[in-house]
């Protein structure tokens, strides 16, 4: 059976141990809560990771398309661009995912037969970690444009007044 | 050389288990998380203590030589002064009902944003100064000294609270974290501790009576371009008496309504509604803004700026005020305004001329808000609607903290949209988000600022969480409320994390809504949005 194939079967283990370890992450305290609250709207912060981190599996063992695969990084991302403070601890969590699916392979990876396959699907996610990199400096770009959206919106009014349109500002700062 | 880290060990730095308490834990300040020191130039100009030049990311804040004896004279004559205080401090029993109950908890995972850890930053110091045991036995009483680590801490943590109550409705004893993070601030003002954002609005109101600094002659000429689009989408005129002696109603609206989409278009929406029913009203241009950034900062400063409304409806000796969609301007009207200036012997209690029902929750303050009197309009089938012009908007309301938990305002803001959207297009969050329990903007109480966004964003995320459900289910696109401050952050909040959600007051659905005799034919919105089904689109549809 191929290790994809196999991992598939461990999704939910594989699920479970990713959300363990960001969980962990965060003060006991915190874990703790994380871990025990299940409605979704009173613990968003395990829900936004849960729907991430499962949706990040799902694309990842289906060899989806980059564009959807960002797509559920960035739900993951959204939250860790701006909770964590350096990109190395914002983006550690996809590394996670490696050494889980390693472990979670180990019977298989004493087979040389595996070996081939193995390589692939370790540089495939270390193709998922750059992908990653991407997604956070969208989401930091994000950030400075909710920031500017903001500003404008501020005297926008005022603009419409005077009779200049929504770019007036662009056009100003040469943007 | 240092051992590089693995990504596991990078997912622990942020929180390993302190070694010791979290009190002796320094607080790391994160940029992006707090708001910027206030310049020397706004303290001058509202005579605030100790003006100086100073950086919250510098090592010293250059805080006067007296600071802790003024901190501590502050504490002991607030203790007298709200017996509120004192209680809140005594009387938690740490039963935690509270903890997991703050946005800011909830969206940032820092335990110091847990409430019962918020009070405690302060009980701490309480305890260590003005109890016995505290005195005695220092950190086994929970209680620590104060040293200029704790007021840094201070200064963070009490500008991630938005004053918004959540908490305190989760707590059996009712100890309301919103007065002590007001009193708290009121501690830090008293040393020269202020936020940049707060302070700017305040000074400029104080100075030229908004929060945006605009001359009364701009705050006209808003007004009058506001009353040409109104003309121009809809054919109608709605010109505004402006400083008008012996008008009936005095209306005050936040400034947020005059110069900031989408505030303007639900302004837009005030002037139709009061044409429609030719109300004898003016707005002045002293009493020009409706917020009050100066509560956020201390009840001093909350007064002084409140001062102009009464004096405004005194002046002109309108008989009541009508007072426009926003959060903290009614938490400010409606529980600290007569307390301040009372007995309100110069004004009547408000009846409305169109209806003649008494607002008699209004006894008291003499001060109506807009949806109250635009339920009561639509209870008694006195404004003629077609639901049909707001077609486009799938609607989810979001329940402002200060005029739901502060003021009970749950069904009038529903019973309008429901009067004003076609059947089947308004949509609830789920209730434990909503109503008293309703999630906070995560922006608001003086911390809508721009250097902070991350942790905005973070504080935002359980409403935003609620409203992406509703988006993802229901195809909802439209975030409604009525609050000014709502209306300026929650689109970037949605932007973040909900892009294309579009946010509204509510009295802009009922401009869009309302239908008058000698209207032009309407084929957009307020905000030249094609209509659905009217217009071309419909000529189309009709010739096929
Ligand atoms: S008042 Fe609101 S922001 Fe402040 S601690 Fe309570 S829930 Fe959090
Ligand atoms: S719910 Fe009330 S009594 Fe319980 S920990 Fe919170 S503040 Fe204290």
């Amino acid at each position: 059976m191929s290790l994809y194939n196999l991992l598939s079967q461990k999704k939910s283990d594989i699920l479970e141990r990713w959300r363990e370890v960001l969980f962990d992450g965060y003060a006991p305290e915190t874990a703790r809560f994380l871990k025990s609250q299940k409605d979704r709207f009173a613990n968003p912060i395990a829900y936004q990771l849960t729907r991430g981190l499962s949706g990040i599996i799902e694309v990842f063992l289906q060899g989806a398309e980059t564009d959807k695969v960002m797509a559920q990084l960035d739900e993951v991302i959204k939250l860790k661009a701006i909770q964590e403070a350096p990109p190395s601890q914002a983006m550690a969590f996809i590394f996670i995912l490696k050494t889980i699916i390693r472990e979670e392979l180990a019977q298989e990876l004493q087979d040389p037969a595996c070996a081939a396959e193995f390589v692939d699907l370790e540089s495939r996610l270390d193709g998922l970690a750059l992908l990653g990199f991407d997604v956070y400096m969208q989401r930091r770009e994000k950030l400075c444009d909710v920031k500017v959206g903001e500003i404008k919106r501020k005297v926008s009014t005022l603009l419409r007044r005077l009779g200049l349109g929504d770019d007036y500002l662009e056009e100003q700062s040469g943007g | 050389m240092a051992k590089l880290p693995t990504p596991a060990e990078l997912i622990q730095v942020n929180y390993k288990p302190p070694a010791q308490g979290w009190m002796d834990l320094k607080t790391e300040l994160r940029p992006g998380y707090y708001v910027n020191a206030a310049a020397p130039k706004w303290m001058n100009m509202i005579d605030y203590p100790f003006p100086r030049a100073w950086s919250v990311a510098d090592e010293d804040w250059k805080l006067p030589e007296d600071w802790k004896e003024r901190v501590l004279q502050g504490i002991q004559d607030r203790l007298e002064r709200f017996r509120s205080l004192k209680v809140f401090f005594d009387i938690c029993v740490r039963c935690g009902a509270c903890a997991d109950k703050c946005h800011f908890f909830l969206g940032t995972g820092d335990p110091k944003n847990m409430p019962v850890l918020r009070a405690e930053l302060m009980r701490s110091v309480y305890r260590r100064y003005f109890k016995t045991a505290g005195k005695l036995l220092g950190e086994l009483a929970g209680a620590r000294d104060l040293t200029e680590d704790v007021i840094k801490e201070w200064f963070y943590y009490l500008h991630q609270c938005t004053i918004c109550r959540r908490c305190s409705v989760f707590c059996p004893y009712g100890i309301d974290m919103a007065e002590m993070t007001l009193l708290g601030r009121e501690l830090l003002a008293s040393v020269g501790l202020n936020i940049d954002w707060a302070l700017a609005s305040v000074a400029q109101c104080y100075d030229k009576g908004s929060h945006i600094g605009a001359t009364p002659q701009a705050f006209k000429d808003m007004i009058d371009f506001m009353a040409e689009e109104n003309e121009r989408i809809t054919g109608i005129s709605t010109p505004v008496s402006i400083n008008r002696k012996g008008a009936e109603i005095l209306f005050v609206v936040p400034s947020g309504d005059y110069f900031a989409d989408p505030g303007s278009f639900n302004f837009m929406g005030y002037l139709l509604l009061l044409k429609y029913l030719d109300l004898d009203y003016t707005m002045s241009t002293y009493a020009a803004e409706g917020g009050n950034f100066g509560w956020f900062i201390s009840h001093e400063m909350g007064k002084r700026l409140n001062a102009k409304m009464y004096e405004e409806a005194k002046r002109l000796k309108v008989k009541w005020i009508l007072g426009g969609e926003c959060g903290h301007m009614w938490r400010v009207c409606n529980q600290y305004m007569p307390t301040w200036w009372g007995p309100i012997d110069f004004l009547e209690e408000p009846v409305s001329p169109i209806t003649g029902t008494k607002f008699e929750n209004a006894t008291v303050h003499k001060m109506v808000h807009i949806s109250e009197f635009t339920a009561d309009l639509f209870r008694h089938g006195k404004l003629k609607v077609d639901p049909q012009r707001n077609a486009h908007i799938k609607l989810t309301y979001h329940d402002s903290c200060n005029t739901a938990r502060g003021m009970g305002i749950f069904e009038e803001p529903r019973y309008i949209i429901n009067q004003v959207l076609p059947e089947g297009h308004f949509f609830e969050m789920p209730p434990n988000t909503i109503r008293e329990k309703t999630f906070c903007c995560g922006s608001s109480s003086g911390i809508n600022a721009n250097e902070n966004m991350d942790i905005r964003m973070l504080g935002g995320l359980p409403r935003a969480n609620a409203v992406k459900y509703v988006a993802e289910k229901y195809g909802v696109n439209h975030l409604g409320c009525i609050c000014a401050l709502d209306r300026a952050t929650l689109p970037t909040l949605m932007q973040y994390w909900v892009p294309q959600m579009e946010v509204t007051g509510i009295t802009e659905m009922v401009g869009n809504a309302l239908v008058f005799d000698d209207e032009l034919e309407r084929t957009t919105d307020l905000r030249d949005r094609d209509l659905v089904g009217f217009g071309e689109a419909a000529e189309e549809e009709e010739a096929e």
